[in-house]
């Protein structure tokens, strides 16, 4: 039996919903609805079902429907028409009271702009779902520092959600939605509103999450190379209606449509991706101020025959090689101003892998992405740029957004 | 001729009504605020007054700063000075009696007019006209209807100044963001849930402007409220204008003025920062 269960979900916003649910199913279009009656197609004829554990990634552009519809299943949003089952309970008949309890301790929900309660701490938010269902305080906020540990922020919880960057609030989210330990977490573009290099790292870490927890995901997205990632089997929706519903790899190579194709067959991927889409975060750097020996050790540990160099404030200074920094400590230098190669190759994130090739064949070492200002936001392996072509989604960001 | 619609007559009728009918019922509530504000002067006036002071000193000092409870300080001590001391003890008690009853009313239906659209739409005319409507006009009937005294100056003041309160807590709530109450939804709380534990806190910078408005409106009716017999600062200025005595009418101004400042600084204070707790 399946987790979820959605039959034929309608959603019509407007001053008479069931009107316009009789005119879309006597095969109205969207448009003409919206046009002669105001009334606005939310979700058209949803239906499909989510196994336990799995995550099911329901993905389109925005006003695509997909916010909505992941809405229906806790009734944020009350559905026009259709049918929610969850572990075999019709969602949809729910009386207030047993609604409640259900979204108390079945499901929970992480939300694109974080959501926190700003005027509680990090701790009393993650506390948030136990505090509301009556435990005590001291059993909640046990489990709720247990949880703060799992996501890696046991050391903030007496702050407030303001005073945390993006990704660290996001954990938060996270957290306060785990807390109740919920079989059902709901997503709705719960990493939009991140960077591209801390989106990554928190995909991966939502993966290995997933691997320990088996929870049962919908993840809400409009990123392709996101639900690729993630998804189990993936929705793509558009106008209210799931299009195609199927694995990564049958979406990839089978696209129902012209509206999937354009998503997956990007015709040229080395125009569409851009040098921030491929860039790493350098898993080792040297100020200009050390001394040799610690590049030196650095670059051992790392296995690199260089490592680059920077300033103050993550400004690049150059690189330094391996021999050159044996010479140095050989010359007892102090720092590395006498040996820093400031002959890097450098790049801006909007380069596209396109434009990067030329430098990429010719360059000996990493490439630097730089901003303006010269701060060093990540580096570009010539193995990555190859790759960039042929992986679909494996180590990518943002491509249908950009494209 | 065009018929004229007896506006006027309905009007008598209707205070007359309430009069010969509710009588009792009137002088009960009278005799109610009368003891409400009296004791509440008894409590002011049997603190010593340089402890009052003090006192004062230090909620200045506490919430606003060095500045005010300096500011404070010199001004308990001119109006001292000035001989008004009593006056100004009965006029603070008349403030915040009426201040107190205003957010009694206020806040909860601040709260309704924030949950439900048609709450909303009733209570905005009935606020318009309570604040545009000039103050003489019910003046007279509340004197009528209560007697001369304390009582009508604490209703007409509470008329004037409880809008602002409805109007900020209604306001705050409805700015709680929608994704911060879909969260508090989604985890399954009740409407009390929510209310309590995340509409009024982050409505609370707003809800205490309200507070601070609802105290200023009422130091400005204080002049007007001494017209009825309500006594306290406005009654020094009230009876230097009838005698033209310029002098000691600005005695009493500016007693109220130091009032308001104090008030003002500390109530807004309180307002700033998301919940007064510390921040960064």
């Amino acid at each position: 039996m399946s987790k979820i269960d959605v039959k034929s979900l309608y959603k019509i916003f407007g001053p008479e919903p069931r009107k316009a649910l009789e005119k879309l199913r006597a095969g109205m279009g969207k448009d003409d609805l919206l046009q002669k009656t105001g009334h606005t197609v939310g979700v058209s004829d949803a239906s499909f079902s989510v196994a336990q554990g799995e995550i099911f990634v329901v993905m389109g552009l925005s006003g695509s429907g997909k916010s909505t519809l992941v809405r229906c299943l806790n009734r944020l949003i009350e559905p026009t028409a259709g049918e929610v089952t969850i572990d075999g309970e019709v969602i949809s008949s729910l009386s207030t009271e047993k609604l409640r309890a259900f979204r108390q301790k079945k499901m929970s929900m992480v939300f694109q702009r974080f959501a926190l309660f700003p005027h509680r701490t990090i701790l009393q938010n993650v506390a948030y779902g136990l505090e509301i269902q009556g435990m005590g305080r001291q059993a909640r906020e046990e489990k709720a520092l247990d949880m703060l540990a799992t996501v890696g922020l046991k050391d903030w919880v007496s702050v407030y959600p303001d005073q945390l960057s993006g990704g660290m609030q996001q954990r938060v989210g996270l957290a306060r939605a785990l807390a109740v330990d919920p079989d059902i977490l709901l997503m709705d573009e719960p990493f939009s509103a991140l960077d591209p290099l801390i989106r990554k790292e928190m995909q991966e870490e939502l993966t290995e999450l997933q691997s320990n927890m088996q929870k049962t995901i919908i993840f809400i997205t409009h990123d392709l190379d996101e639900a690729l990632k993630l998804g189990d089997r993936i929705a793509i929706m558009k106008d209210g209606r799931i299009v195609q519903l199927g694995t990564p790899e049958e979406i990839l190579t089978n696209p129902s449509n012209g509206y999937v194709a354009n998503f997956v067959t990007d015709v040229d991927r080395s125009r569409v991706l851009k040098a921030e889409n491929v860039m790493i975060r350098p898993s080792a750097l040297v100020k200009i101020t050390d001394g040799p020996r610690l590049a030196l050790r650095k670059m051992k540990r790392e296995e690199f025959s260089s490592i680059f160099v920077i300033g103050e404030g993550r400004t690049l200074q150059g690189i330094v090689t391996v021999d050159r920094a044996i010479e140095a400590v050989e010359k007892k230098e102090k720092d590395l101003r006498n040996i820093v190669d400031e002959d890097v190759p450098v790049t801006s994130p909007e380069v596209t892998l396109l434009d990067l090739f030329p430098m990429a064949a010719t360059a000996r070492v990493p490439i630097a992405v730089v901003d303006d200002n010269r701060k060093l936001l990540g580096i570009i392996v010539r193995v990555s740029v190859l790759s960039g072509l042929i992986a679909r989604g494996d180590d990518l960001d943002d491509v249908s957004n950009s494209g | 001729m065009m018929y004229r619609i007896p506006v006027n007559d309905w009007a008598d009728f209707a205070v007359m009504f309430c009069r010969t009918n509710f009588r009792p019922f009137f002088r009960w509530f009278s005799g109610y605020i009368e003891g409400f504000v009296g004791s509440l002067e008894a409590l002011l006036a049997f603190i010593p007054v340089l402890l009052f002071i003090i006192i004062i000193a230090l909620l200045a000092w506490r919430f606003s700063g060095r500045g005010l409870a300096l500011f404070a300080i010199v001004g308990s001590l001119l109006i001292l000075s000035m001989g008004l001391w009593e006056q100004t003890m009965l006029t603070v008690a008349l403030i915040l009696t009426a201040t107190f009853i205003s957010l009694l009313i206020g806040i909860p239906l601040g709260i309704l007019a924030s949950r439900s659209e048609p709450a909303w739409k009733i209570l905005r005319p009935i606020l318009d006209i309570m604040q545009t409507m000039p103050i003489f006009v019910y003046l007279l009937p509340a004197l009528m209807l209560f007697g001369i005294g304390l009582a009508p100056a604490v209703i007409a003041t509470v008329v004037f100044a409880s809008p602002p309160a409805i109007r900020l807590t209604n306001l705050g709530i409805r700015q709680v963001p929608q994704e911060v109450m879909e969260a508090a939804l989604a985890f399954g709380s009740t409407p009390m849930q929510i209310l309590t534990r995340v509409q009024l806190p982050l409505a609370l910078p707003s809800i205490l402007a309200g507070v601070n408005q609802c105290i200023m409106l009422s130091l400005s009716m204080v002049v007007i409220s001494a017209m009825i017999g309500a006594g306290g600062l406005g009654g020094v200025v009230y009876r230097a204008i009838s005698r033209v005595e310029i002098g000691s009418g600005f005695e009493g101004g500016i007693g109220v003025v130091v009032i308001a400042i104090i008030l003002d600084r500390i109530t807004q204070s309180l307002g700033r920062g998301p919940v007064g707790k510390e921040q960064g």
